[in-house]
């Protein structure tokens, strides 16, 4: 497996920036998740690291070696894909073994069995390994295009929201397989997704994207605990962190225009009064909506709360973050 | 607006059953969700309430009126479809109007209905706009201003939010929802995302195979599962099941895990066999006082808390801790449940066993 490193590489499509200037370092080993909402650069990054796109200034090195030039082949590059593309004339087992089989490789027999056979069974796909890939539904077939890549050995696993399409259950089942798979293997994996759940539970590291740009680069906890910026610290989070004029809890520090609390982070029980505007029993916990001073803002308490839409509430906010006029966060 | 009474509903397409044998009560003004997996009945329920489909057997009252064998016009009922349904050649005015014209309501009347559905949706500004260039929230509003201006006695809508993003989602679910507490209008919601279900409902019914599984209050019915279906398809992570074979009985108010024992809510009633301890992933605790332990598999990171996967000699098992408690992979602490929240079900049939916990709850339904 290999390191990855891009250094001030930009890229445009006409007059639309799709990457700016950025610079970025996915150590081997790692587990990277880019997230962004769409048009934020994301999968622009994935198609350079690739050689699928070639930026228009800066350099990408896969292992210490520029790659500029090079095709997807020579960077020895594992993509899965949003969209499946499967052989369809093939079985799932022949869709499998097809990247083991390259005449370059030349793996033994038994070695394939071996591989497509542990693979199978992590994506539970291991009772249609002879079916037509025809014959499946959607998941199956992702699930077999995930596969595809996972059997090889490559420098740098690519990943463009390979999840998306499959139910809750399995979703949640991958997760856990992809991080394990990565954190055993030691593979170098770079993926991209707009769902926080996933940034969060599986990487290392987290790059947020803002059109073209790369504005904060940690792992999920720095940028949940310590983001740069209010648009860094609304990518992870749900409910959203609410954002309120700085001085609406009292005096803020010089410089801020809002405040940033995560709803987790608003103590009820004391402080001044809010009205509670709608309860959202969620099962584990329950969210409220209250109104302050004029403005909405979302908590989270108890499963079992006995608050009502009607009630009043004290609040005060508990670890607060500060951010000036252009959204950044203050020391 | 109105009451609906669903009655032994059945619904056969050929020889495949698409719903078996339904009963509920949606209640005048209710917000009420049909939940469950693609395939379990809820489309086709709907599609019988509204007139769409007519019934192989069972009623459909409307404010105490049968109406299962009357055509949809006869039913005064708002169905709004995946949204995003509108007439491309209209403006934004012509197309919430076209209900109100097609029956020949008088032009001052329409005009005054249509303001005040505009008003209701806050899309006034944009009546004259084409509906060409409207933004996703926008279009969706004019289609509900469209269901809106007939003045229906409910609402019926099939997973409107299914096609949109997650952000844009969890906006439109607040605003669905807040529309339909100024205006109090009885709804029904189709969707297969139990946490829209959650948010949004004042009574859920889950289906699965064309049965309802349970039908309540959404924190009840989270709380104390009727199934095991229930109680796996509700909540992110679902409930954990710890397999175990024994035998229990009225009274029972404990069972025991290999050498463990764990309180449970006293049992009104016997099992014995294959059994399931159902406990939510936030009622496990890590605790080193117990003697019962599981192996960490996974930890994942989800901000103020995490969720730790275990494995138990009673099967896998997910917890949800605070993210500040240190665990790692390979570690093997031990485990404690609250005695308050769990349920055991009979793993033959997948129904819960009655307690004094849950007895309330699995009565009504």
């Amino acid at each position: 497996m290999a390191e990855v490193v891009l250094t001030n590489v930009s890229k445009n499509y006409g007059a639309d920036v799709a990457l700016d200037d950025v610079s970025m370092v996915v150590p081997d080993g790692s587990f990277v998740v880019l997230l962004g909402p769409t048009g934020a650069g994301k999968t622009t990054t994935l198609r350079l690291v690739s050689g699928l796109e070639n930026p228009d200034q800066g350099d990408v090195k896969i292992g210490g070696a520029s790659v500029a030039g090079w095709t997807p082949a020579q960077r020895d590059v594992a993509m899965v894909f949003q969209q499946y593309s499967l052989y369809p004339h093939l079985t799932v087992r022949e869709n499998l073994e097809f990247p083991l089989k390259s005449p370059i490789l030349r793996t033994p027999k038994n070695e394939i069995d071996a591989k497509v056979g542990e693979v199978a069974e992590i994506l539970q796909i291991s009772h249609k390994l002879d079916n037509k890939a025809t014959e499946l539904s959607g998941g199956e077939m992702q699930r077999v295009s995930i596969g595809r890549a996972l059997v090889r050995n490559p420098s740098v696993y690519l990943m463009d929201e390979p999840l998306s399409s499959l139910d809750a259950k399995l979703r949640s089942d991958l997760r856990i397989e992809l991080k394990n798979i990565q954190a055993n293997s030691g593979a170098t994996l770079l993926y991209v997704t707009h769902d926080q759940i996933e940034a969060m539970t599986m990487a290392t590291h987290v790059g947020v994207l803002d059109h073209g740009k790369l504005v904060q680069f940690g792992s999920p906890r720095e940028i949940y605990e310590n983001p740069v910026s209010v648009y860094a610290a609304s990518r992870l989070g749900q409910p959203r962190i609410n954002v309120l004029p700085a001085d609406l809890f009292g005096k803020a520090p010089s410089g801020a225009v809002s405040i940033g609390l995560r709803p987790e982070h608003i103590t009820q029980g004391e402080g001044p009064e809010s009205l509670v505007t709608r309860v959202e029993h969620l099962g584990d916990q329950t969210r409220l909506h209250l109104k302050f001073k004029d403005h909405d803002l979302i908590t989270v308490t108890d499963a079992h709360t006995k608050l009502q839409s009607g009630n009043i509430v004290k609040i005060q906010p508990r670890t607060p973050l500060y951010f000036d006029a252009n959204g950044l966060r203050l020391g | 607006m109105a009451q609906i009474k669903i009655e032994n509903l059945r619904k056969d397409f050929g020889s495949f059953n698409a719903v078996k044998s339904s009963t509920f009560t949606i209640e005048d003004g209710e917000f009420f969700m049909l939940l469950g997996p693609s395939g379990c009945g809820k489309t086709t329920t709907l599609r019988m309430m509204a007139g769409l489909e007519l019934p192989t057997s069972g009623s459909i009252y409307i404010d105490g009126e049968e109406v299962s064998q009357k055509p949809a016009r006869q039913r005064d009922i708002a169905f709004v479809f995946q949204m995003f349904a509108l007439y491309p050649h209209m403006n934004v005015e012509k197309n919430i109007s076209y209900p109100l014209r097609s029956q020949g309501m008088p032009k001052a009347q329409v005009k005054r209905k249509v303001a005040e559905a505009a008003e209701i949706l806050a899309i006034s500004d944009i009546l004259r706009r084409p509906v060409g260039g409207l933004s996703g929230g926008d279009r969706q509003r004019v289609a509900l201003g469209r269901a809106i201006v007939r003045e229906p006695k409910a609402f019926f809508m099939d997973e409107p939010l299914g096609a949109l993003d997650a952000e844009f989602r969890e906006h439109m679910a607040q605003e669905l929802r807040a529309l339909h507490d100024r205006m109090g209008a009885t709804t029904v919601y189709v969707t297969h995302d139990q946490l829209e279900a959650m948010q949004m409902g004042d009574k859920i019914v889950v289906m699965n195979h064309g049965v309802v599984e349970q039908f309540g209050v959404p924190q009840e019915i989270y709380d104390w599962p009727a199934t095991k279906f229930v109680a796996n398809f509700l909540g992110s992570p679902p409930m954990n099941f710890l397999d175990f074979h024994a035998m229990v009985g009225k009274g029972t108010d404990s069972v025991t895990l290999g050498e463990a024992v764990f309180a449970v809510p006293s049992l009104r009633t016997g099992a014995n066999g294959e059994l399931s301890l159902g406990v939510r992933p936030e009622h496990v605790t890590l605790d080193d006082a117990s003697t019962y332990k599981g192996r960490v598999v996974a930890t994942e990171y989800l901000g103020t808390t995490q969720i730790v996967t275990l494995d138990t000699p009673n099967g896998r098992i997910k917890a949800r801790v605070a993210s500040s408690d240190k665990v790692k992979v390979d570690e093997q602490p031990g485990l404690s449940f609250d005695p308050r929240s769990l349920t055991i079900f009979e793993n033959q049939n997948g129904r819960a066993l009655v307690s004094k916990a849950n007895e309330g709850v699995l009565s009504n339904g």
